[in-house]
């Protein structure tokens, strides 16, 4: 099924700077449905209305409004009749699964701050308080140790909790809940209880939010045993693995990013869900594997283009599933290409690069080539100044760069 | 006489042994007809106990069975708890409580039932058959045979570490136990959670919990899918004096609060966070009324009755107006765990004192024997029946099993994913998952 993605905002390489150019020639038409030309580092996305939705929490961005409305406007209209499904912008995508299955089933309910009457801070649970009332989306106050514990209590009833960090950062005060209990009541009851418990927050370096709103978790979180981990990349993956967390039997922790919130996409009209423990194949390709996920698979994306002007083939693998790993997908690609590159968000020590090619190590040593690379952010709190902050994620350049050292 | 036997066996289930000795005692009312007047159900009792250990029925009882069936009359019998309630934002309930002779011999037995395996479980674990964490339960009995007194098998109970009793109080059985204590595979959780992770569900029983204060937010989470499911049911979420000073603790109570949620926090104050005595831990130690807007009650909690009494109050309470917080004022006879022996913090006449004053089970005991509802004979008898079953569970357990090693890898995942599991050299311990 053909997707057409509107290019959302270029100069992502360019530090500092404010102004953002669309060019609707850059938004490309493809055969392939997860093939995307995306910058990823701007997310002032202009709809077709004519409304402005910038991220609310980042008030620096209300002063960059994008110039380029028109544009936009046009080709929306021009592609909504033609083509099969409905385009919606990610956080719809997560509000519509979530919607979906709360009408689906009645054990599923929203736990979180401001998820009810305010609507969500990132808008994906707005509506869902006046249509299914209080009981089941609920406004908590700010006590993330208690509400998530509690929602945990809940899910060893039978209930289907759907707890959301406001800030993935923010579940740290719930670490405890989320270690012993969610992720060990399965095992230490001898699988008496289960917990189907969603727990799913934004997280990731934003735009200048500063150290403690910058956190990428899936690190932290990734040895608890007992817990599923997924990352969601695309308004289609966001949606599917939104439904299949909710119908999973085991506590999932979806990680969302800040700043892939208003990617706009085509997804099918009818029902469907991405499998779990899945990695998606993003762009099929021979001479080296990379791996990635959340918003970097748009950094390698971008990257991608240029390794394919300079003649490279790259094969880029977003891995959806950062716990467990789909080494099937993983290790038939490295089988294929015998070079890969990790592109991650988290931080080198201890993150999931670390994990991963520790795993692909073990398991294909003797099918690689060359030693395996792994890009990652820096190892230090996210600083605010923006320059500092483009250095701290990896760019683009430096992907294209890794992948021409791996492939001499 | 035949009328009166098969009335007898109609009413009443005999746990022990068969009536014949009763069908034979003219005056033995153990079927009364409804008296309005306690006092003379209470004479006809007296009477009757008396005349069964009467000359005319001696030789007869040697003959027939030389253990006698002690009461299971349900006749009320109307006491008064040791102290009267405190209340914090609320009505106290009244302190006297209506009971029957057939209650107080099980509250009995139930509690003679836990001392006995607590401290079978102290030889155990010095025996080195128990090991890593052993929190003892010994003094505290009257709170979990209490409460479970007052509560039906749908209402939710979830408590910490301590939950040896409080397990056995929902329906466990010895061999679970005595076979999870040993990590044997006939354990409550099959040998993988240990002394610290107790959980029975069918009988809702939420745990079983090691981080102190962590299972309360969860017993509140109990208590809103009970509302959210409309099961007019209600959690009781147990904590320790020590974890009274978490803060998730109040979180989840004003969120308790907040939602109208059939919660109830029980704090089971006995006196000392591990090593360290609630002076100098809780600036105020006075736990059922840090609730603030949360009513509160605080309870003689050596005394059952008065716990069964302040439970049944309470589950009122929660199902009409949201969270109310007890403290169970009650006290362990053991250290905190079996590493810590206890008298490093508190002096041994202390601990004597309260043994002798206000163990639970001296209490029952004393309140049977002043109204005559059992000889001391037949109470020793069942403590010896007691002794007895905890000796033959632990034989029991001792024989089974311990687990599989392709257990360790399940139940990590609810369906483990369709994938096999490797030992740490990936050759050996092989699984395959559901």
């Amino acid at each position: 099924m053909a997707a057409i993605f509107q290019g959302v905002g270029a100069a992502a390489a360019l530090p500092s700077s404010p102004s953002y150019s669309f060019d609707s020639n850059k938004s490309v038409f493809s055969p392939r449905r997860s093939f995307s030309v995306r910058k990823g580092a701007s997310f002032a996305v202009v709809r077709s209305d004519g409304t402005v939705n910038l991220n609310p929490k980042d008030r620096r961005a209300q002063l960059l409004i994008s110039n380029a409305v028109a544009t936009k406007a046009d080709s929306a209209a021009a592609s909504s009749s033609s083509k099969p499904g409905h385009e919606l912008l990610l956080f719809e995508a997560l509000l519509e699964g979530l919607e979906e299955e709360m009408e689906r089933d009645p054990h599923v309910c929203v736990m979180g701050e401001d998820v009810g009457h305010y609507g969500g801070s990132y808008k994906v649970t707005k509506g869902l308080a006046k249509k299914f009332g209080d009981l089941r989306v609920l406004d908590t106050p700010i006590a993330e140790n208690s509400f998530t514990g509690m929602g945990i209590g809940a899910a060893m009833t039978g209930l289907r909790p759907v707890v959301e960090g406001m800030n993935m950062g923010f579940l740290l005060l719930a670490f405890n809940q989320i270690s012993n209990n969610c992720g060990m009541l399965h095992y230490t009851s001898g699988g008496q209880f289960t917990i189907p418990i969603v727990i799913r927050g934004p997280g990731g370096v934003g735009r200048q939010l500063g150290a403690e709103h910058s956190q990428r978790l899936e690190s932290y979180f990734q040895s608890i045993p007992g817990i599923q981990m997924v990352a969601c990349s695309t308004p289609y993956n966001a949606k599917g693995l939104m439904k299949a967390a909710i119908r999973s039997e085991n506590p999932v922790i979806l990680f969302e990013h800040v700043l892939l919130y208003n990617l706009k996409e085509r997804i099918p009209d009818e029902d469907y869900i991405c499998n779990l423990e899945e990695a998606e194949m993003v762009r099929p390709g021979e001479h080296v594997t990379i791996l990635t996920y959340s918003r970097m698979r748009y950094h390698v994306m971008q990257a991608a283009k240029t390794l394919v002007n300079k003649g490279y083939d790259p094969e880029v693998i977003d891995i959806r599933s950062l716990k467990p790993f789909d080494l099937f997908t993983i290790g038939n690609s490295v089988k294929k290409t015998h070079r890969v590159l990790i592109v991650e968000e988290c931080m080198r020590t201890g993150g999931i690069g670390a994990s991963l090619t520790a795993a692909i190590t073990e398991n294909f040593n003797d099918y690689l080539d060359a030693p395996i690379m792994c890009l990652s952010s820096q190892d230090v709190p996210t600083p605010y100044a923006g320059t500092l902050e483009e250095v701290t994620v990896v760019q683009p350049a430096q992907i294209v760069t890794a992948v021409e050292q791996l492939c001499q | 006489m035949p009328t009166l036997l098969s009335a007898w066996f109609n009413s009443h289930q005999p746990n022990l042994h068969p009536p014949s000795f009763y069908s034979l005692s003219l005056f033995r009312s153990s079927h009364p007809p409804p008296s309005p007047n306690p006092t003379l159900a209470m004479a006809l009792s007296r009477f009757a106990s008396s005349s069964r250990s009467g000359s005319l029925l001696k030789p007869l009882s040697s003959a027939i069975s030389l253990r006698r069936p002690i009461s299971t009359d349900t006749t009320p019998i109307t006491l008064e708890t040791s102290v009267p309630f405190t209340a914090h934002q609320c009505e106290a309930p009244s302190r006297t409580v209506q009971t029957s002779a057939n209650e107080l011999l099980t509250f009995f037995r139930d509690m003679a039932l836990m001392r006995r395996m607590e401290i079978a479980a102290d030889s155990l674990y010095k025996a080195k058959l128990i090991r890593g964490f052993c929190h003892l339960y010994d003094g505290q009995e009257a709170v979990a045979v209490g409460m479970e007194a007052a509560l039906t098998k749908k209402d939710c109970i979830i408590t910490a570490y301590r939950d040896h009793c409080t397990f056995m109080a929902r329906g466990g059985t010895l061999l679970e136990v005595f076979a999870e204590l040993m990590g044997r595979q006939a354990g409550c959780s099959r040998g993988k959670g240990g002394s610290m992770h107790f959980y029975k569900k069918d009988s809702n029983f939420y745990g079983g919990h090691g981080i102190v204060g962590a299972q309360v937010p969860l017993g509140c989470g109990l208590a809103f899918a009970q509302k959210y499911s409309k099961d007019e049911a209600v959690t009781f979420a147990l904590y320790g004096d020590g974890a009274a000073n978490q803060g998730q603790l109040f979180e989840a109570l004003n969120i308790s609060a907040l939602w109208d949620l059939p919660a109830i926090l029980v704090c089971e104050n006995n006196h000392y966070g591990m090593g360290t005595a609630e002076w100098r831990a809780a600036k105020s130690p006075a736990y059922y009324k840090r609730g603030d807007y949360a009513p509160g009650l605080k309870v003689d909690g050596m005394d059952v009755l008065a716990v069964k009494q302040a439970c049944t109050f309470a589950k009122e309470h929660a199902l009409k107006n949201g969270p109310i917080i007890l403290e169970m004022d009650t006290y362990r006879y053991h250290g905190h765990s079996m590493s810590d022996p206890g008298s490093t913090y508190r002096t041994r006449d202390e601990i004597t004192g309260v043994r002798q004053e206000r163990d639970p089970i001296e209490r029952i005991r004393k309140l049977i024997l002043s109204h005559d509802l059992a000889t001391e004979k037949e109470l020793k008898d069942i403590e010896k029946e007691v002794r007895k079953e905890v000796d033959d569970a632990i034989a029991q357990a001792k024989e089974n099993p311990v687990p599989e090693s392709s257990e360790l890898f399940t139940n990590v995942y609810a369906k483990g994913l369709g994938v096999e599991s490797f030992g740490a050299d990936r050759k050996e311990v092989r699984a395959t998952l559901p």
